[in-house]
């Protein structure tokens, strides 16, 4: 008998008691398919304005940094103008996210974008967000095509667009979206939760910044389009 | 890893005569518990979600095989691989396996208790194949030859200038005269080092805190980072998980995410929540090209149906230790296993019997903190009370001790007699108790040796209740 059999019988065999195995298969199924929302905290259910308000004070609260700007037009501008405050060399890696391909970086010729995946020099890295969850302050980033999951992890910047329109409530409210975009049942390859930057507390309890991920997580929310 | 803990009042009483020891335990006093009780206090909702959070393990573990199954199906679909494994062994070859299919020399790794648990590192080495830790904590006992003292801070039990003594010892290609003072220096040596090793790992294997049947995802809670690049830079990622990691549905994952961070280190949420399915797509840029989950039974099915299933709810957080007196006091390494505090007490007997870790269920003072805290409400102390009784059903204690509680019972089943017994003994020990208490008392040279005992003063507790409740009636009239 092979090891998953024999698990698998061992717990059918423990588990049967109470009831037989199709009224349980289809229990489950059925719980699978409805997938019931459990408790979702008040916290995150606002108007507009106050969620992302709430988004912005939770985000800095765990040491992100925001910025808001008025429209798309202004990211280019914003990502330079980071650069430049930090001292840092005027180069991003970014993924070909459609998003971000449309704003127009023309406007920073000194810029220098390297696109695909990051390496690990990377000083600075641009990503799109597809949600900002209130509740925890947290960025949600997937991976695909035209978004290296290494542009997440590798950079010592990691700078991420996220629009006002997109911050949601609650972690459930992604879920269904992630559904949506989906498909029920299936998933990107990688979906990120982000909340602040990389962090350590292993040596004696001393919490410190920039453990093997992003120093410094900068979120630009796009307030308008 | 080697079983010490029947040895457990043994390394207890080197762990007090410890001094670095109690100093480095008193960051697990001061920081975790007050950091878990902000956070719950910040959300109203934190007791439903408890609540909320145990009803869905409930519901895994009552349909486990069923869930297991529909993960596995959501795996296949999106092109990854489950493997069974019935036994710490099984599991070690079946990563060797993969790693040698790959012809892997380095392997990064996430963190993982069950990787402790099927002792994989030792065997991945004695086979040819480099494991590194990249978690800080994990990285830094890994260099020191040493297991992990807690769940989620693995190096708990460590101070500074130690790290920086392992530092000097291994990074021997830095120059000799660099700071290393400062604990923040200390964290951009171990980045710098373990950037290579990402770069270099043929294979990643990561831990999963949970796993979703809804979609065939695991998902992995980090605050560093390393598990990410652990799982996105090789060209295989292995996810060692055990049966009871599954949760039904996303839906279900929200609310266990939750109390996890907040139980754990008072976190709303961890930085790193990442959910992966699968290897990668076609197209995408970066990603593993191999996806396998490895799911490790070894000893938990045989809890299902019995009084220790509940233990299966259990989601790694590591309150029950933070809260623990005892682990307080003696620290992870003297439960001489995998896992240790309230949760280890339990569960190891299951894993390894209550033949050797028979004294893990005992050392405990009942004090209750470690269900009240517990984010899935395990009862623990009523799981450790029924290993002491198996322990005396199979005859696993001393006769002293037998004989003592047998005693006992007579006498506590038998209430008048009882009370006879104590009315009698009380007022004697009272009158020889002199200033208060005992220096030293025939049958309890246990107790006498290390303390006083407290001398009764006064009547029986039967008598003192019985009296205070007259007055209260007394009172309402």
């Amino acid at each position: 008998m092979s090891g998953r059999e024999a698990i698998l019988n061992r717990l059918r065999v423990a588990l049967r008691e109470g009831k037989d195995d199709a009224t349980r298969e289809q229990a489950v199924q059925a719980r699978i398919a409805a997938a019931p929302r459990g408790v979702v905290p008040m916290r995150g259910r606002l108007p507009d304005d106050d969620r992302v308000t709430l988004f912005c004070a939770m985000a800095q609260k765990v040491s992100a940094t925001v910025e808001r700007v008025g429209s798309s037009a202004n990211v280019p501008g914003a990502v330079a103008a980071y650069l430049r405050q930090r001292n840092l060399p005027a180069r991003v890696r970014m993924g070909a996210d459609a998003r971000l391909g449309a704003m127009p970086w023309n406007t920073e010729p000194s810029l220098e974008i390297d696109s695909g995946r990051a390496q690990d020099e990377d000083l600075a890295g641009v990503s799109h967000a597809i949600a900002g969850i209130a509740e925890t302050g947290t960025v949600v980033l997937h991976s695909g095509q035209d978004n290296p999951t290494t542009v997440n992890f590798l950079p010592e910047h990691h700078l991420v667009v996220v629009r006002a329109k997109d911050i949601v409530g609650d972690l459930e409210t992604v879920f269904d979206q992630v559904r949506q975009t989906f498909g029920k049942g299936h998933m990107p390859r990688t979906l990120n939760f982000i909340t602040g930057p990389s962090r350590s507390a292993d040596i004696e309890q001393t919490l410190l910044l920039g453990a093997h991920g992003p120093r410094a997580l900068h979120v630009i929310m796009v307030d308008g389009d | 890893m080697e079983i010490r803990s029947p040895a457990f009042k043994e390394n207890a009483r080197a762990a007090l005569d410890d001094p670095q020891l109690r100093h480095a335990l008193e960051h697990v006093k001061s920081g975790f518990i007050v950091k878990r009780a902000m956070a719950a206090e910040a959300l109203p909702e934190f007791e439903k979600l408890r609540d909320s959070s145990k009803a869905i393990k409930d519901e895994t573990l009552a349909n486990l095989d069923k869930y297991l199954e529909a993960y596995e199906t959501k795996v296949t679909e999106s092109g990854g691989h489950v493997h069974w494994a019935e036994s710490a062994a099984d599991a070690r070859d079946i990563i060797l396996k993969i790693c040698q299919s790959v012809g892997a020399k380095t392997v990064t790794k996430g963190k993982s208790m069950i990787s402790e648990e099927i002792e994989l590192n030792d065997f991945l080495e004695g086979n040819g194949v480099q494991p590194v830790e990249t978690d800080l904590g994990e990285y830094i006992i890994q260099l020191r030859g040493e297991h992990p003292s807690h769940i989620i801070a693995p190096a708990v039990h460590l101070a500074r200038s130690q790290v920086e003594a392992d530092f000097r010892r291994v990074h021997t290609h830095l120059p000799v005269d660099r700071d290393l003072t400062e604990p923040v220096t200390l964290l951009s040596e171990a980045r710098k080092v373990l950037r290579a090793k990402y770069f270099q790992a043929d294979v990643g294997i990561t831990g999963a805190n949970f796993l979703v049947a809804e979609t065939g995802t695991s998902v992995i809670v980090t605050n560093e980072g390393n598990g990410d690049l652990t799982q996105i830079l090789p060209k295989v990622h292995i996810v060692l998980a055990s049966i009871e990691k599954i949760v039904p549905t996303l839906s279900d994952l929200s609310q266990v995410l939750r109390v996890l961070a907040r139980s754990a280190t008072g976190q709303d949420m961890s930085v790193y929540t990442t959910l992966s399915t699968g290897p990668r797509r076609a197209g995408d840029p970066d990603g593993p090209e191999q996806y396998h989950v490895v799911l490790l039974d070894n000893g938990r099915s045989s809890m299902i149906g019995t009084e220790f299933q509940e233990m299966l709810r259990c989601i790694r957080c590591g309150a029950c230790m933070n809260h623990c007196p005892v682990y307080h006091a003696v620290g992870g390494h003297t439960y001489g296993w995998v896992y240790p505090g309230p949760m280890g007490s339990v569960l190891t007997p299951s894993l390894i019997g209550v033949d050797k870790a028979g004294h893990l269920p005992n050392a405990s003072t009942f004090c209750g903190r470690c269900e009240a805290v517990c984010p899935v409400r395990i009862p623990l102390p009523k799981m450790m009370r029924h290993w002491r009784e198996r322990e005396f059903s199979r005859r696993l204690n001393p006769a002293t001790q037998r004989y003592g509680l047998k005693a006992w019972a007579f006498f506590a089943r038998r209430p008048r007699l009882y009370r006879l017994a104590t009315s009698i003994g009380i007022p004697v020990l009272s009158l020889f108790g002199g200033r208060g208490r005992f220096k030293s008392l025939p049958l309890a040279g246990g107790w006498t040796r290390h303390r006083d005992m407290p001398a009764p003063e006064g009547r029986t507790f039967m008598q003192e209740w019985k009296q205070r409740e007259a007055q209260k009636q007394g009172a309402r009239i």
